[in-house]
């Protein structure tokens, strides 16, 4: 598996961590009626078998947090992207 | 007894043509008391313990491809129970009984070698740890053994006591553990559930459920609609994809693990060893190949396969531990697909829908758990009370906040 770092370009598995589902949100509030949404932040997942959106962290290049959108079933790389909007 | 010197003499006189399939293939029946959807080890046997020990035996085994595809065929053998969390100890000791009195219970030669397991520590903080594991152990009435050096050299004199970062100082022992031949386990209990009466549906893929004012009322098939009062999942590394077909969230990511076998050698290692510094765990079977595997690949896959990265990381940790196998060849390596929950620990439970029971999340560890996940969950189905020995298998322990980390890390290590 290599993984396209729209800044440095093509480079193997070993540069990057990988840091899970990129389709989950992260609750703004911190009042216990947010404990539901909390729990399914932290522990619930869809898992999908087909493409699946997941954050990898190009953690030993450019430090990018990156967007990668791969195909569980084959580990087929679709798309990449930067994690932030404004770059 | 269904062999014998008799038995094999005429048949090898005949060319072996007339031996008799050892379960039957039967079709689907309309109606069940339970349906088993998955016919892995842990499938095979909770429809066993079901007929066994709960005397329900309308039961059907749906299964997606054949017997022993599936994790039961993929994993590296090993048996152990050296667990150290009240949650877990008693579960897999437990276990480690039901797999020493199987091929009894069976009457199917499993193979079950009690060598012994070595845990390898490196440093004091780890011989610490290990020592307080070896306690909890020996609390709960498990064996537990801490080894120095020179007990280790006795078992093992090729592994690497001058390695200049981790050389090896003692180990953390559990004698009783082991290897069980890991198909031979899905056939033994294949056949003892299918003579009990069990129907063994292999190539019937679950396509859905039919759930009626919130219970199930069966399971839609590839060979049509089978009724059932009661529906049973137990498909580790599809858990999400199946529950989901129920309507159902699970706290769980599907991972790849690999494993690996050399080339045949002589005798080299008669115990299972862990490398404590990294992942590395090793046992030589019968032919002579040193079976062994590492950590998981680390991001969501249903490929069951890996790759590179994970194979150099064991293949470093396996030099470390034994420098002697650095000319060995690789025969195969193969993956499997696991159930990742966010603590690390399964789920033995009912599910919001009635009638429906889910035993998954089995993590990295769900093959010396077969008998006791097979028990307890077949007493899940049977009298509706979880078994006190799974009873903090919860599906809603994470919400609850009663998470079962023993190792630690979910499928990430910032998950648990």
């Amino acid at each position: 598996m290599r993984i396209k770092c729209p800044y440095c370009g093509e480079r193997a598995l070993e540069e990057f961590t990988y840091s899970g589902d990129a389709t989950v949100t992260r609750p703004g509030s911190l009042d216990a009626s947010a404990t539901d949404a909390w729990v399914d932040y932290v522990y619930f997942r869809d898992n999908p078998a087909g493409p699946h959106q997941e954050h990898w962290h190009h953690s030993a290049g450019c430090h990018s947090w990156l967007v990668v959108t791969r195909d569980t079933r084959t580990h087929e790389i679709i798309a990449v992207a930067f994690a932030r909007e404004d770059i | 007894m269904r062999y014998s010197l008799a038995s094999l003499l005429a048949n090898a006189v005949t060319g072996n043509r007339n031996w008799k399939p050892v379960w039957r293939e039967p079709e689907p029946k309309a109606q069940y008391d339970v349906v088993i959807v998955g016919g892995g080890g842990h499938g095979l046997a909770t429809a066993h313990y079901l007929a066994k020990q709960h005397g329900i035996t309308k039961v059907a085994v749906v299964e997606k491809s054949y017997l022993g595809s599936g994790n039961v065929g993929r994993n590296t053998t090993i048996v152990r129970s050296n667990y150290l969390l009240p949650g877990n100890a008693p579960f897999y000791e437990w276990s480690m009984k039901l797999w020493e009195g199987l091929e009894q219970d069976l009457n199917y030669n499993a193979m079950v070698s009690q060598r012994g397991v070595l845990n390898a520590f490196h440093s004091d903080p780890q011989r610490d740890s290990y020592v307080r594991r070896g306690n909890a152990m020996r609390l709960n009435g498990i064996d537990a053994e801490l080894l120095d050096r020179e007990d280790v050299r006795k078992l093992v004199p090729f592994v690497d006591f001058d390695n200049a970062r981790f050389p090896v100082r003692g180990g953390l022992f559990q004698a009783r553990g082991g290897t069980v031949r890991h198909d031979a386990v899905a056939w033994g209990y294949a056949r003892a559930a299918d003579s009990r009466g069990v129907d063994i549906i292999q190539n019937c893929a679950a396509t859905g459920f039919r759930i009626e004012n919130g219970r199930v009322i069966g399971v839609e098939t590839e060979k049509g609609f089978i009724g059932a009062k009661k529906v049973a999942v137990s498909v580790a590394g599809n858990s999400t994809r199946v529950a989901e077909m129920a309507g159902l969230r699970l706290p769980i990511e599907s991972h790849a693990v690999q494993a690996f076998v050399t080339e045949g050698v002589k005798p080299l290692l008669d115990i299972v060893i862990t490398f404590g510094a990294g992942h590395f765990y090793c046992s030589q079977s019968d032919k002579g190949g040193l079976v062994f595997g590492g950590d998981i690949e680390g991001y969501n896959s249903y490929a069951q396969r890996g790759n590179m990265p994970v194979i150099e990381d064991v293949a470093e940790g396996g030099m470390a531990l034994m420098p002697v196998i650095g000319r060995l060849r690789i025969l195969r390596s193969w993956g499997g697909l696991l159930d990742m929950t966010m603590d690390g620990s399964p789920i033995i439970d009912v599910t919001p829908v009635e009638g429906l029971y889910l035993n998954a999340g089995w993590c990295y560890g769900g093959f010396k758990a077969t008998p006791a996940a097979g028990w307890c969950f077949a007493h899940l189905i049977a009298t509706g009370e979880p078994h006190p020995y799974a009873a903090a298998y919860r599906l809603d322990r994470f919400a609850e906040g009663r998470v079962i980390d023993e190792k630690g890390m979910g499928a990430q290590p910032n998950l648990h």
